[in-house]
Parts: structure tokens; C-alpha cells; sequence
């Protein structure tokens, strides 16, 4: 049977040669955090990490992995949410929808590993996550945070965080 | 508690009690029980009110009718409720009653209905009285415990006091008691200068698990033994499936079968999506391509056309008398202009599973509208609306597209009565989703302005020509008028109305329906109306050498509250003081939706013609705000789908079907075009305006009047991206 290495687990599977590995996730992994949005690589809500690099899950048949490479999906980018990316999200309340976002932290989270002093032209250059909500000045902000190992509250937003919600959590 | 509970605290806790619970991949799966059975069987304490549930440990549950679908409803409505029940926010989670509750219950959560920005605008009252009854029967329960009146004690951050005798409990020790007692019938209100949680910027409630992937939405839904079906409906609209040959794909891999939907539409049935949308890729379907098999979008244009002229209009807004102004105008300006067909493209598409039994119909599904889903599935399972329910998953986008029309609610059922009792996940693919959309609707509009030889406008007729959404959408209409299509051009009213005063005025619409479906498309028909009255403003302010502003300003006196927001934005962006080298402005206010918002876009466009958006200025006056932080979100999320409208946003139509069908031709704005969005909130009071769709409005005329400013190019038919900005 075939294997594929995600989030540090080797995991069997079975599915056609063919399938992306969006598909194989989803359905045969039961990791439903990487989201199908177009299925031709354009809009990025199926972004995964294979070896470290920001990829577009969709149109990539499984049969083109090997069990040595290692995938990383949103749900294994931390155990409890608190990779920085993913603080810094939810310190400024970047997800609207939130359907988009899985995708968007792991280009984030791709691109600060790549370039930890991320710019706004390199934030150009790597996010062409498709969000119709609206969210990317946002994700513009947070981004910044992390690449300034700045205080969310440097973004200015000035949330009021209170108590154990989601929302605090960072 | 919150990370679970906000995922959907009814689902969990009624799963967990009636023991159906199926933790599949994390996710607790819905059964329908009441929630009185359920409260009773487990011991649970009864909800205070319909609004308001309080756990012995303090917890706090408060019912949200309205769908959340990133516009922060969930986190508002909550914010309203637990100022007036005093409650302590830290403990504060939500959850969905379902429309069949809402039936059993006679409505008792109201309309279910999220569309219109109106979540908060028309919900506010009874919201809020749900949270103040709350406290007061809290209280109350309280008192009778310490034997002293109510009104000796006092609530706050969900502790009751008596001041008198030093008592102290929490809402949790007395909610059991609370429930019992007699819905108060007469409820006051806090004056909103007293609101210690509405108002804040506070945090989203359902913002953590939006950043690890643990939010479920409708596509992500788990049932075992659940079936995927993947589905084509004849491309060209109005078509039909002549023939299909079902036997060359069933002998793939997982496919279980092959049904027909209704008359225009086929679904293959497998285990795994993946499996059953390349089995229907495969799938051989012959359409009956039908009336429209040679439609295009020329067709349609010229349709509408017609209609700029036509004897056949109804008046939406008149005073004086327009025609025999500009019939005898020393000096005329005249422009037409038109607004595309537009696709809602949801980053999640349309998606719903259901299951069937000759007893009852369950859907699970991203709905705006839970009620008329169910609506939609009651009829499509042909079974009374009682032996029917929806649950509501997270919506990956609404945008309008999940509300009005259910149609893939209706497939999903249609799919799962063919297969009773196995649950049915229906998926459309992104190109399902493209060329079966509810459509922004398609118009045209001349506009005539009468001059005086004070350049004084002396009178304006607008005429628009084509789709009615409330037609399209089978809503009734009389005397053939769809007043929505007058959005943004009423007359002076609480809504949608025109920012405006002319001495004389007609503003008339010409029906043109072509056989393309018009949906309630986020801003909906104030979107063109505003880029049609201020585009056009701001060329009779060009062509009569006056400054845009100074020009609005003449005719905006007996519209204060539109004046202010624009004279907000013009202040802030330095209207009037010079912008950096190359940079030009363009301004645009409106009013819809209740609230009233005004933009100063400032661009440059380089030689080549590329346009650059800077930086964007907006105001919003939506009369009281619940959530600012909330707002500025959906002030800067409405530029991106105005802008992305604006620059790239069409549908075309060949053969009868449109031509967009993935993100590759249908581009919507990405990050490196999104320019700075400087957001102005400024409630004035005294009313309850929407947010989450106003703005897009003012987001293409803005920068349209801009892109005059810069290049003198006035664009008139949208999208930007089928003209050239560079100078000849």
C-alpha cells in the first residue's frame, strides 16, 4: 500500500495515481483543514508545505510523492496553534470566512521560514492566495508582525482580547 | 470550552446526550432533538430564554439565528445580547438554533435570514430584549432565593448582588431556577452610552480555529456511511439532459451510481468525490441545448440597449419635471453606461449533504437563510417541513449566493431520495460554480443632465435598463416595478437613498430580463447605481470646470448625513491640498443597506497604462456601532470585492453559457494590487445601519473618478480590465 509521510506520521492510503493530494488528505486522511477552492492551482486554499516549500496540493497527483517527503498541512503546522504565523492571526483577527486561511498561514508560514525579514514586495511575490472576503490587509499586517517579532498591538488595531476565547488565545 | 463550543455548542451538546454522537476526524455530528427533550433527558439545565442558555459552571450560551459567513454576526449579535444580560464575555459562546426549532417554536429566533446587512440592523431590538429579559428572570430567580425584592439587586459580569445584605451569587447557581419563571413581558433597554461590551472592538469569537483548520464547514462534513456526488447541470441555461450513457462509468472505481436530476442536471454517486467527479468527467451526456443555445453576451447588450429608450419604464424617484428640463437646457451632458454580469465565486462552492427516508429529510449545509433552505428541502423531499430540518455549517463565503436560492439544497435532496437513508455530501466543482451562479445583475444606464448657464444642474433623468434580481429570484412584484433596482436613488428616507437634491428629477427603470439568473449579489443594485450617479456627477463636474466636491456639495445640503461622511473622507485624504507627484483622487459616496459610506481612492497609472490604487480613505455612518474593529474588517473586505468587481469582475455569455469558469478567467484582486484602506467609522446615532455591504458601492466610482483624474479616460462600461488606461 502506498504511504505518504503527513505531519510527521507515515500514513498509509489508497487512492488512483491520479489524485491530487488535496483529495488524499481530505478524503482518505480525514484532514479537512486544506480546502478545495479551484482545483488548477489558482487560488491557494489547498497550500501544504512538502519539504518545507509552499504547495499547491490540487493538481498534484499523489503518485509524484514519496514517503520521504515530508508533508505538512495546517493541521500539523502546530499542535496547539501557536506557530507565530498562527498567533499572529488571531491576535488581529485576520480570518473573515476563514475558508482561505488554511492556505494563506501556510504560504505565510512558507515564506517567513524563507525569508524570517519578509518585505512588502516579498509578501507580494508569495501571497497570491485568492481571499473574496477581503482579509489581505490583514494578512499583510500580521505577516509584518511576525517578520518584525513585533507586539500585535504595533499593527494598531487595538482588539480587545478578553478571557479564554478563540480569540485570545494568542 | 469557546474552541469546541463555538464550533457549534448545540451539535455537541446534543449529539453527546442523545449518545448519536460520531466523532469522526474531530467533528461532532448533528441529530435532530429538540432542545427541550434534550435538556430534559441529560439533566441539563432549560435555557432561560429562547436567546440565552447559562451552564451551572457559568458558561453562557447564546442562540444566534443568523448565519455566520465571515461578516462577524456570530460575535455582534452575541455582543448585543450579553451587554443587556450583564454577562461576563469570557464565558460567552454561540450556537445555531435550527429553522426546524424556529417552526416548532412559532419563530421565536425570528427570521433566519442573513442577507441585506441586515444580521444586526433588524435583529438588534429583540436581540437585545432576549438578553435583558435574561438578566431580568436571573435576577429575579436570585431575589426569590435571598427573599428580597429584585430591585434591590443588582447584575453585572454574570454576579448578582444585594447590596443590602452583601449577597452574592453567580447567573450559573440560579439559572435552573431562572427558567421557571415568567418571560418578562415589559423590557427595558440600556441607553447605548452605557454599553460596556456592544460597542468595543472586541475579538471574534471564531477566530482560533480558523487559523489551525478545526473550523468544519459545509464541505468538510463527515456521516458515516456518507456517500460524494459530484454533479453537472446543462451548461447552457435553460437546457436540458437529452441522454446519458451511464453505463461507461459505472465500473470505475467507487462510482455506486448514476442518477438524473431533475431536467437538467446529472450526478454520479461514488465513495470519494475525487472518484465520482472524474467518473463524471468521464460520464458521456448529450444536452437538449434548448432557446438560449446560441445566446451571447452581444445579444444581451443589445437587449438592454433598447430599454435605454423605451416607452415601457417604471419610475423609481421624480420631482418636478426632468424632461421638459432637459428639453429646454441651454447646455446638456449625456452618458451611458453598464455593469456586468458578476459571479458571488464563494471560496467555498456550493455544497450540501442529505439524507432521505420516506419519514424525513435532514440537510446539512452553508446556508444564508436556514429557514429557506429548509423550505427548499421540504419541497424537494416531498415531506412536510416538520418532518424536515437544516443544520447550518460555517459558510466558506456567502456573499448573497447561499441565500435566496437553494438549488443545491433541492439537488442534494433530489440525489439522496435515490439512495434513501445514506447520507449524501453533493460538492459542486469551481466550474460548476462559475457557470451556475445567481448572477450580479446586468444593466445599462443613460444618464441626461440639464445645465443652466451657471452650470447649475437643472435636472437629471437617469434611465435604467435591465435584470430585476426580485424577478430573476421568483420574488412577487407589483405593477412590474422591482423597487430594489432603485437602490442607492430613493427618495429622502431611512433607506437607500439618494444623496442628492435636483430641481427636477426622474429616475425610471426599464425591465430587460435575459435568460441568465440575477441574484442578491453582495451590495446588490446599489453597486452600479453608485457607479452611474457618481461617475456621472464627476463628469458634469469636468465638463462644467467644477471641483468634484464643490459640485456634490451644492446638492447635498438637505442630506446631511451623506454630506458628512463625504466631507469626512475628503478631509481626511487632503481633497483640495496636492497629492504626492503622479497620485490623483476620486471620490463617491452612497447610502444602502441602512448606513451611509463615501471613499477617496487615490491612484497613479504609469505610462503603460498600469494602474496603481494607493490608498483608499472610507467613511461609514451606520448609526450606532456594535463592533468597530468588526467594521474597519468589512470596510477594507468591501474594497476587495468592489475593487475586484472593478477591475476584473464579468461573465460573459457564448453559446448560451458563460464563459468564466475557474479563478484563471474569473480573477478576482489579489494582495500585491490591494492598496491601504484608511477606515473612518462614525456613528452618529439614532438609527441601526448594516456594514457588511454598503461600501463595496463606493469602491469602483471612486476609483474610476480617479483614473479620470489621472488620465482623463472616463470608463463607463466595467470591467477596467477591457480598457486601456494608457495615454494616447
Amino acid at each position: 500500500m502506498p504511504q505518504l509521510n503527513v505531519n510527521g506520521s507515515t500514513r498509509d492510503f489508497e487512492a488512483e495515481d491520479d489524485t491530487p493530494l488535496l483529495w488524499v488528505l481530505r478524503e482518505q486522511l480525514g484532514m479537512t483543514g486544506t480546502k478545495y477552492g479551484c482545483g488548477v492551482a489558482q487560488c491557494g486554499a489547498c497550500t501544504v508545505h512538502i519539504d518545507g516549500e509552499a504547495t499547491r496540493s490540487c493538481v498534484l497527483p499523489v503518485s509524484a510523492l514519496n514517503a520521504k517527503q515530508k508533508i505538512v498541512t495546517i493541521e500539523g503546522l502546530s499542535k496547539d496553534g501557536s506557530h507565530p504565523v498562527q498567533k499572529a492571526w488571531a491576535a488581529l483577527d485576520v480570518p473573515q470566512c476563514g475558508f482561505c486561511q488554511s492556505g494563506m498561514i501556510m504560504a505565510a508560514a512558507a515564506l517567513l521560514k524563507q525569508k524570517p525579514k519578509a518585505t512588502d514586495a516579498d509578501i507580494d511575490a508569495a501571497m497570491t492566495n485568492i481571499c473574496r472576503c477581503g482579509t489581505y490587509n490583514r494578512v499583510r499586517a500580521a505577516i509584518k508582525v511576525v517578520a518584525k517579532g513585533a507586539d500585535p498591538k504595533s499593527a494598531g488595531l487595538a482588539i480587545t482580547h478578553v478571557g479564554d476565547h478563540a480569540g485570545s488565545k494568542a | 470550552m469557546s474552541r469546541a463550543g463555538m464550533r457549534n455548542a448545540a451539535v455537541s451538546r446534543r449529539s453527546f446526550l442523545k449518545g448519536a454522537s460520531l466523532a469522526l476526524g474531530g467533528l461532532m455530528v448533528p441529530f435532530a432533538i429538540p432542545f427541550d427533550a434534550a435538556a430534559q433527558e441529560a439533566g441539563i439545565p432549560p435555557e432561560v430564554n429562547a436567546w440565552v442558555v447559562v451552564k451551572p459552571d457559568d458558561t453562557i450560551v447564546i442562540r444566534i439565528a443568523r448565519s455566520e459567513m465571515g461578516q462577524g454576526t456570530l460575535t455582534g449579535l452575541a455582543q448585543l445580547v450579553a451587554e443587556e444580560l450583564d454577562a461576563d464575555w469570557s464565558k460567552v459562546s454561540t450556537e445555531y438554533p435550527t429553522p426546524g426549532q424556529n417552526l416548532a417554536r412559532k419563530r421565536v429566533w425570528g427570521s433566519f435570514s442573513t442577507g441585506g446587512s441586515r444580521g444586526v440592523r433588524e435583529s438588534h431590538e429583540y436581540v437585545r430584549k432576549g438578553g435583558a429579559a435574561a438578566r431580568m428572570m436571573l435576577v429575579q430567580a436570585a431575589a426569590d432565593a435571598w427573599g428580597v425584592p429584585a430591585a434591590e439587586c443588582a447584575a453585572a459580569g454574570s454576579v448578582i448582588t444585594h447590596a443590602a445584605s452583601g449577597r452574592k451569587t453567580s447567573y450559573g447557581k440560579v439559572a435552573q431556577a431562572a427558567g421557571k419563571l415568567a418571560i418578562p413581558a415589559d423590557v427595558k433597554l440600556k441607553d447605548p452610552k452605557d454599553w460596556k461590551l456592544a460597542g468595543k472592538r472586541l475579538a471574534r469569537l471564531d477566530t482560533v480555529d480558523k487559523t489551525t483548520g478545526a473550523q468544519i464547514y459545509g464541505m468538510d462534513l463527515k456521516l458515516p456511511g456518507m456517500l460524494n456526488a459530484a454533479i453537472k447541470d446543462c451548461p447552457v441555461f435553460g437546457g436540458k439532459v437529452k441522454s446519458f450513457d451511464a453505463a461507461a462509468i459505472e465500473k470505475r472505481p467507487g462510482v455506486k451510481k448514476v442518477v438524473q436530476v431533475g431536467d437538467s442536471a446529472v450526478a454520479v454517486v461514488a465513495d470519494t468525490w475525487w472518484r465520482a467527479r472524474t467518473a463524471l468527467d468521464a460520464l458521456p451526456i448529450v444536452w437538449d441545448e434548448g432557446p438560449n443555445a446560441k445566446l451571447s453576451s452581444a445579444d444581451i447588450a443589445a437587449m438592454l440597449k433598447e430599454g435605454l429608450d423605451a416607452p415601457d419604464a417604471v419610475v423609481g424617484n421624480s420631482n418636478g419635471d426632468a424632461r421638459a428640463a432637459i428639453a429646454s437646457a441651454k447646455r446638456k451632458v449625456e452618458a451611458v453606461y453598464s455593469y456586468p454580469f458578476q459571479n458571488h465565486a464563494t471560496m467555498e462552492v456550493m455544497n450540501a449533504t442529505a439524507r432521505w427516508t420516506p419519514e424525513r429529510c435532514e440537510v446539512w449545509t452553508p446556508t444564508q437563510n436556514g429557514e429557506a433552505a429548509l423550505a427548499a428541502a421540504s419541497e424537494a423531499a416531498g415531506l412536510p417541513a416538520a418532518k424536515c430540518d437544516v443544520y447550518k455549517l460555517h459558510l466558506g463565503g456567502g456573499f448573497g449566493r447561499r441565500g435566496a436560492v437553494h438549488d443545491w439544497v433541492r439537488q442534494a435532496v433530489a440525489i439522496a431520495k435515490e439512495l434513501p437513508g445514506t447520507p449524501v455530501k453533493l460538492l459542486w466543482t469551481r466550474e460548476e460554480d462559475m457557470q451556475h451562479g445567481r448572477y450580479h445583475p446586468i444593466t445599462q444606464c443613460k444618464l441626461t443632465a440639464a445645465l443652466d448657464e451657471k452650470n447649475n444642474i437643472t435636472g437629471l433623468h437617469m434611465r435604467i435598463s435591465g435584470q430585476s434580481i426580485l424577478v430573476s429570484v421568483g420574488m412577487a412584484i407589483k405593477d412590474g416595478k422591482d423597487p430594489a433596482v432603485f437602490q442607492g436613488l430613493n427618495a429622502p428616507g431611512p433607506e437607500a437613498s439618494i444623496g442628492y437634491t435636483f430641481p427636477n428629477l426622474l429616475i425610471d427603470h426599464a425591465m430587460r430580463n435575459p435568460p441568465v439568473p440575477a441574484g442578491f449579489w453582495r451590495g446588490v443594485n446599489l453597486n452600479q447605481n453608485a457607479v452611474y450617479l457618481e461617475c456621472f456627477l464627476d463628469e458634469v463636474a469636468h465638463a462644467t470646470k467644477q471641483d468634484p466636491l464643490a459640485l456634490r456639495r451644492k446638492l447635498m445640503a438637505n442630506h446631511p448625513k451623506h454630506l458628512a461622511v463625504l466631507n469626512a473622507v475628503a478631509e481626511k485624504a487632503g481633497w483640495g491640498k496636492p497629492a504626492p507627484k503622479g497620485v490623483f483622487r476620486g471620490l463617491a459616496q452612497t447610502m444602502g443597506f441602512g448606513s451611509y459610506v463615501a471613499a477617496c481612492a487615490e491612484v497613479s497609472v504609469n505610462k503603460s497604462g498600469k494602474l496603481k490604487i494607493h490608498r483608499i480613505v472610507a467613511a461609514t455612518d451606520s448609526g450606532h456601532a456594535v463592533n468597530p474593529q468588526q467594521i474597519e474588517a468589512q470596510v477594507e473586505g468591501s474594497f476587495v470585492y468592489g475593487l475586484s468587481a472593478a477591475l476584473y469582475g464579468e461573465c460573459t455569455l457564448k453559446d448560451g453559457r458563460v464563459e468564466q469558469t475557474n479563478f484563471d478567467t474569473y480573477v478576482p484582486l489579489k494582495m500585491d494590487e490591494m492598496p491601504k484602506v484608511e477606515t473612518i467609522v462614525m456613528p452618529s446615532g439614532g438609527f441601526w445601519g448594516g456594514v457588511g455591504e454598503p461600501t463595496i458601492a463606493v469602491a469602483a466610482p471612486a476609483v474610476l473618478n480617479a483614473i479620470f483624474a489621472a488620465t482623463g479616460k472616463r470608463v463607463r462600461d466595467l470591467p477596467l480590465k477591457n480598457h486601456s488606461l494608457k495615454k494616447a
